[in-house]
C-alpha cells in the first residue's frame, strides 16, 4: 500500500567522509534506509588514499589516525572490512645543530633520550604524561555525552549538566587545577611549567596548534593538547597511528560496513541544497537536478555549509545565521606528499633506523614555532614552517614501489587568507619553502623527490568543500567546543528545521578522524525516530 | 650524537655479558641485567646464602649531596634525623610527599661532614632540585658516572679482606669507608639487599671493570658467583626487604590517591622523626597519619598444608612458585572478607617455607593472624590457609654481627 508521497529514503546523508559514513553506518544498522551522497569520485572526504603516481599511495590529506573511537571500531566491526591501524611509535625531533630529541614507544629509551638534554625533564616526562592522562580521563565522560548546553531550561540538560559539575568537583585538587590551567593557558606556558627542553616543548607543543590560527603562544592552546592527548582513551594512552593503505583505508572500511548493514552510497553526487516544506526537511536537490525524497536529511559538511549553503536562510534564526557567519574556519595548514626515489637521510641520525618509522617534527624550538606563527599572523605563509612528517611507506610498505617512498608532510602555517598574492600564484613557492626547510635537515631530499603534490588551504577547500580549508571544519579552540560547536543551543546535532542534523566535525566533539559526531549525530536521529 | 635505541649498558656490561650464559636479560630502571646468569637460578640463590655473589647493581639512582647546608636541606626532604648519620656511617630512609605519602626508601651514605650519597629505585632529582632553592648545596646525579656491586653472603667478609684489606673486613653494620681495590679507589659499604653479610662497592665508571676482575677472580677461592635478578628477589622477599613500584607504589606514580601508602602503613614509621627540629616535607600529614594507618605491610606463610590438601583433591602433590613472583594477589580472612593483598612471594629453599610480603587492613596485621590467600589449583581458584608471621622471615646473626679483629 504504497502512499503516492512515500519518502525514498529514510536518511539521506550529505557527504560521504569517515563521520557521514559513521552516521550511515549506524542508521542502516538500526534498519533504517539510508542514503550517502558524495560529491567526489571517491570517499572519505579528507581521509583518502590516491595513487597519483603509479604505485605510490599518497595520504592526500589526514595522515594518522588517534582518536578513532573504539567503540566505532567494535560496533561496525572494522577490522572485518578492511581497517589495520598500525602504531606510530615515535617522535623524532631533528635539529639544526645535528642533535635531536626521539620520544621512543619504551618509557625507558625515552627516558634516557630526554636525559641527554635534561635529567629533570625526563624525570617530569613521566609525571606528566602521567597527570595528562588523568585529566584525559577526567575529560572523557564530557567527550563521551551529548553536549550540555549551560543556558538549556530542558530538565533533561540540567540534569547532565549536574553530573559534569559533579564528575569535576569530583577530581582530586591537582587535577582541578590542571583542569583549568589547561582551558585557560597557552600550550607554551603550560609545558614551560614543566619542562626546559626546547625541543621537547616545541614538539610537545605543536600537538596545541596543530590544525589552528593560533600560535603556542597563544592562550587556550593548552586545552589542544590534551585534546590530542586522549588518543585512545579506553586503551593506550596516546596511541597515535596510521592505517595499512593510509587514511583511505578507513573511510573504505566505514563504508564498507555502513554498505553491509544495507545503506546506499553514490559517488560524483554533489547536493546542492536540501529541500524544506514548512519547516521540515523533505529531501534534497543534486547539483544536475535530481531530486530525492527523504525523511530526514543529515549534513556532515562543515557549518558554514549546513546552515548557509545548503538551506535556505529564511528557515533559521537569525542568531544562528549570525553565529554560524562568525564560526572561525581560517584554515592555516597546508599537505605536501612526495614520492621519493630512496629513503632521506637526515644530519641528526643519518641513514636509516627506527626513528623514521614514527612521526618526524619540524619543532626545534617553542620560538622557531611562533616565528612560523608570525609570519601566518600578517598573512604570508612560514617561510620555515613547522612541519610534522610520516614515511608512511616505511610503515606499511604497499603505500610504495620497493626501495621507494612516499612522505607526507603537514605543513603549518599557510593562512587561507594572503595577504598578497593568491594561493594559485604561491602554491610552488610554498612547496620549495617546505623542501628547502626540510633539505636544512635533510640535506640532498630535493635529490629524491620524484614527484610533489602541494596542497594550499586553497585546494584543499576546493577538493575537499572544507571552508576556507580548516581540516577540523572549524578551529578546535575554546570557544568553538563543546555546547558552543558550532553555535549555542544548536550543539545537540539537530537544527531548526525538523528532520534536518549534523553529523560532521563541526559539530561536538569535533575534528580528527574520530567519528564521534558521526556516531552521535546518527544515535540523536535514532532516539528521535523512536520517540516519534 | 645521537642517542641510543637499545638499553644502557652498565659499567660492568662486558664482564656480566660474558658471563650470562642463560640469555635471560631482564631490564631494571633502563638496564639489560641479567635475570640468571645460567640455565638455574638456584646456584645463585645458594651462593648468596652459603658462599659469596657478586650482583651488578649499577641501575640504582645514586646523588651526590655536597655542601654547607647538606643536613640541613636533607633533614627537609627525608623524614630520619640526618644528623644521627655520623661521616661513615649509612641510614636507611624514607621520603615522602607534603601529603605524608611514601615517594621512596632508600640509603643515604655520609661520606663527609658535609657530603652524602642518596640510593634510591627511582629517579628523585627533579624533587630534590625543586626542594633545594635557599640551601647552599649541590646534587649530582651520580647515576652515569659510577658503577656498584654488591659482594653478598656468609663469605664475603673473607673475600672482601683480601682484596679491600682488613680496615673493610672490620666494618660495622650500616658503615662504610674509602678503600681501594687493585688501586682503584672505592668506596664500600656494609650494606645490601639480601639481608645477609655484605658489602656494596662503588667505584667510578673507569674503574668498574678493574673492580669487577679483581672481585670476581679472588671470589672464587670462595665460592663466589655472579648473581642475576632472581636470586636476588629471593633473598630480598626472605629478608623482608621491600621494593618500590612492586610492594608499594611511590606517590608520584600513584594514578588514584588509594594506591598511595604512608610510612607507617609499610612498616617504616619508625624512620619518621617528628621531633626533628623545624619543617619537614610531609610532617604536617605524617603526624596525622601516625596513629592511623589504614594498612599493614607485614610478611605471611603459606601453610604448606593447606596447599597439600588443595592440590591432593585434584591428585597432585603440593606445588610452589619456582621462581619468585611480583603480582598482586588477593588475600582474605578465613571467613571471606578481604583482608588485603600480597605482592611478592617465594618458595625459600633455604626456610622449606612459601613467604610473601604482604598489606594488609591494619586490624589483621597483628602476628599469628589467620588469612587465605588466592592460589591457582589446576586452572580453579581456591584458597590457601596463610598466617602473619614476623619479618624478615631469613636474619642470619651474621648480617649485623661486630667483627673482632686480631690485632
Amino acid at each position: 500500500m504504497a502512499e503516492r508521497n512515500a519518502p525514498a529514503y529514510d536518511v539521506i546523508i550529505v557527504g560521504g567522509g569517515h563521520n557521514g559514513l559513521v552516521a550511515a553506518a549506524y542508521l542502516a544498522r538500526a534498519g533504517l534506509a539510508v542514503l550517502v551522497l558524495e560529491k567526489r569520485p571517491l570517499l572519505g572526504g579528507a581521509a583518502v588514499t590516491e595513487e597519483l603516481v603509479p604505485g605510490f599511495k599518497y595520504t592526500v590529506f589526514s595522515y594518522v589516525v588517534s582518536l578513532l573511537r573504539p567503540e566505532i571500531v567494535r560496533d561496525l566491526d572494522l577490522p572485518r572490512h578492511g581497517l589495520h591501524l598500525l602504531p606510530l611509535e615515535s617522535t623524532f625531533t631533528p635539529l639544526p645543530d645535528g642533535d635531536s630529541l626521539v620520544r621512543w614507544g619504551d618509557p625507558d629509551l625515552t627516558f634516557e633520550e630526554i636525559a641527554r638534554h635534561s635529567r629533570r625533564d625526563a624525570e617530569a616526562y613521566g609525571d606528566y604524561g602521567r597527570l595528562m592522562g588523568r585529566m584525559a580521563k577526567a575529560v572523557k565522560p564530557i567527550l563521551a555525552t551529548m553536549p550540555t548546553d549551560i543556558a538549556s531550561v530542558a530538565p533533561g540538560q540540567w540534569w547532565d549538566l549536574a553530573q559534569l559539575g559533579r564528575h569535576f568537583l569530583a577530581l582530586p585538587a591537582e587535577e582541578k587545577y590542571a583542569l583549568v590551567k589547561l582551558m585557560t593557558m597557552s600550550s607554551a606556558d603550560f609545558l614551560d611549567e614543566w619542562f626546559e627542553t626546547e625541543p621537547l616543548k616545541a614538539t610537545m607543543a605543536a600537538s596545541g596548534i596543530i590544525g589552528t590560527y593560533l600560535g603556542p603562544r597563544s592562550p587556550g592552546t593548552a586545552y589542544v593538547l590534551l585534546h590530542h592527548y586522549m588518543g585512545e582513551l579506553d586503551g593506550v594512552f596516546r596511541a597515535w597511528g596510521f592505517a595499512k593503505g593510509g587514511t583511505g583505508s578507513v573511510s573504505e572500511a566505514i563504508a564498507g560496513a555502513a554498505r553491509r548493514f544495507g545503506a546506499e552510497i553514490r559517488t560524483r553526487a554533489a547536493v546542492e541544497r536540501v529541500t524544506v516544506e514548512n519547516g521540515r526537511a523533505t529531501g534534497v536537490v543534486l547539483a544536475g537536478g535530481e531530486e530525492i525524497s527523504g525523511r530526514m536529511v543529515a549534513s556532515s559538511l562543515d557549518p558554514r555549509r549546513t546552515f548557509l549553503d545548503l538551506v535556505e536562510e529564511k528557515w533559521l534564526p537569525s542568531t544562528l545565521i549570525e553565529d554560524v557567519g562568525r564560526f572561525r574556519f581560517q584554515g592555516s595548514s597546508a599537505k605536501v606528499n612526495l614520492a621519493l626515489d630512496g629513503l632521506p637521510s637526515f644530519r641528526a641520525r643519518p641513514g636509516a633506523g627506527p626513528h623514521l618509522q614514527g612521526a618526524i617534527s619540524i619543532s626545534p624550538s617553542l620560538d622557531y614555532l611562533e616565528r612560523a606563527y608570525d609570519d601566518a599572523k600578517y598573512g604570508r605563509f612560514s617561510r620555515r614552517p613547522y612541519m610534522d612528517i610520516v614515511i608512511p611507506s616505511l610503515i606499511d610498505p604497499e603505500m610504495a614501489p620497493p626501495g621507494k617512498h612516499v612522505m607526507s608532510i603537514f605543513v603549518q602555517y599557510a593562512p587561507y587568507h594572503l595577504a598578497e598574492g593568491t594561493w594559485d600564484e604561491k602554491r610552488d613557492a610554498l612547496g620549495n619553502a617546505v623542501v628547502g626547510t626540510l633539505a636544512e635537515f635533510a640535506p640532498g631530499i630535493e635529490d629524491l623527490i620524484v614527484h610533489r603534490q602541494v596542497l594550499t588551504p586553497l585546494d584543499i577547500e576546493r577538493i575537499t568543500g572544507l571552508s576556507e580549508g580548516n581540516i577540523f571544519q572549524g578551529e578546535l579552540s575554546l570557544e568553538q567546543l563543546f555546547f558552543l560547536r558550532p553555535a549555542a543551543r544548536w550543539s545537540r546535532y539537530r537544527t531548526p528545521v525538523q528532520g534536518y542534523y549534523q553529523c560532521g566535525s563541526g559539530t561536538h566533539p569535533g575534528g580528527g578522524i574520530m567519528g564521534a559526531s558521526g556516531r552521535l549525530g546518527a544515535l540523536t536521529m535514532l532516539a528521535d525516530v523512536d520517540g516519534r | 650524537m645521537p642517542g641510543r635505541h637499545s638499553l644502557k649498558k652498565t659499567p660492568f656490561h662486558e664482564e656480566v655479558a660474558a658471563l650470562c650464559q642463560s640469555y635471560i636479560w631482564r631490564r631494571w630502571a633502563g638496564y639489560a641485567v641479567p635475570g640468571q646468569y645460567t640455565f638455574t637460578y638456584e646456584p645463585e640463590y645458594h651462593a648468596l646464602r652459603s658462599a659469596v655473589g657478586l650482583i651488578d647493581v649499577s641501575p640504582l639512582y645514586t646523588y651526590l649531596i655536597n655542601g654547607r647546608d647538606a643536613v640541613r636541606f636533607l633533614n627537609r626532604v627525608l623524614a630520619r634525623e640526618v644528623s644521627d648519620c655520623g661521616v661513615g656511617q649509612v641510614q636507611y630512609t624514607v621520603w615522602c610527599d607534603e601529603e605524608g605519602h611514601v615517594l621512596e626508601d632508600g640509603t643515604l651514605a655520609r661520606l663527609a661532614p658535609e657530603r652524602f650519597r642518596l640510593a634510591a629505585a627511582e629517579p628523585n632529582l627533579r624533587w630534590l632540585e625543586d626542594n633545594a632553592p635557599g640551601f647552599a648545596v649541590t646534587i649530582k646525579d651520580e647515576r652515569e658516572t659510577m658503577g656498584a656491586l654488591a659482594v653478598q653472603g656468609p663469605l664475603a667478609r673473607e673475600l672482601m679482606q683480601e682484596v679491600a684489606g682488613a680496615t673493610v673486613a672490620a666494618l660495622g653494620y650500616y658503615r662504610l669507608t674509602a678503600a681501594e681495590i687493585s688501586g682503584r679507589e672505592v668506596t664500600i659499604s656494609r650494606t645490601g639487599y639480601t639481608g645477609d653479610l655484605g658489602y656494596e662497592i662503588w667505584v667510578s665508571r673507569e674503574d668498574a671493570k678493574a673492580v669487577w676482575q679483581a672481585v670476581y677472580r679472588a671470589g672464587q677461592r670462595y665460592g663466589l658467583l655472579p648473581a642475576g635478578m632472581v636470586a636476588l628477589d629471593m633473598a630480598r622477599i626472605e629478608a623482608g626487604l621491600i621494593m618500590a613500584g612492586v610492594d608499594y607504589t611511590p606517590a608520584n606514580l600513584a594514578l588514584i590517591p588509594a594506591q598511595k601508602s604512608t610510612p607507617y602503613e609499610l612498616g617504616l614509621g619508625r624512620l619518621v622523626d617528628l621531633d626533628k627540629n623545624g619543617y619537614f616535607v610531609g610532617r604536617e600529614a605524617l603526624a596525622r597519619h601516625r596513629n592511623n594507618p589504614a594498612w599493614q605491610l607485614v610478611g605471611i606463610e603459606i601453610a604448606w598444608d593447606s596447599l597439600e590438601e588443595a592440590y591432593s583433591r585434584v591428585g597432585l602433590p603440593a606445588q610452589v612458585p619456582h621462581m619468585p613472583w611480583r603480582r598482586s594477589t588477593p588475600l582474605y580472612t578465613p571467613g571471606g572478607r578481604e583482608a588485603g593483598y600480597a605482592t611478592s612471594g617465594c618458595f625459600s629453599p633455604l626456610l622449606k617455607r612459601y613467604v610473601a610480603l604482604a598489606t594488609v587492613l591494619a586490624p589483621y596485621g597483628a602476628k599469628g593472624t589467620a588469612l587465605e590467600m588466592e592460589i591457582t589449583v589446576e586452572h580453579m581458584r581456591r584458597r590457601a590457609a596463610a598466617q602473619v608471621v614476623s619479618l624478615p622471615f631469613f636474619d642470619p646473626a651474621r648480617k649485623r654481627a661486630k667483627v673482632t679483629t686480631d690485632g
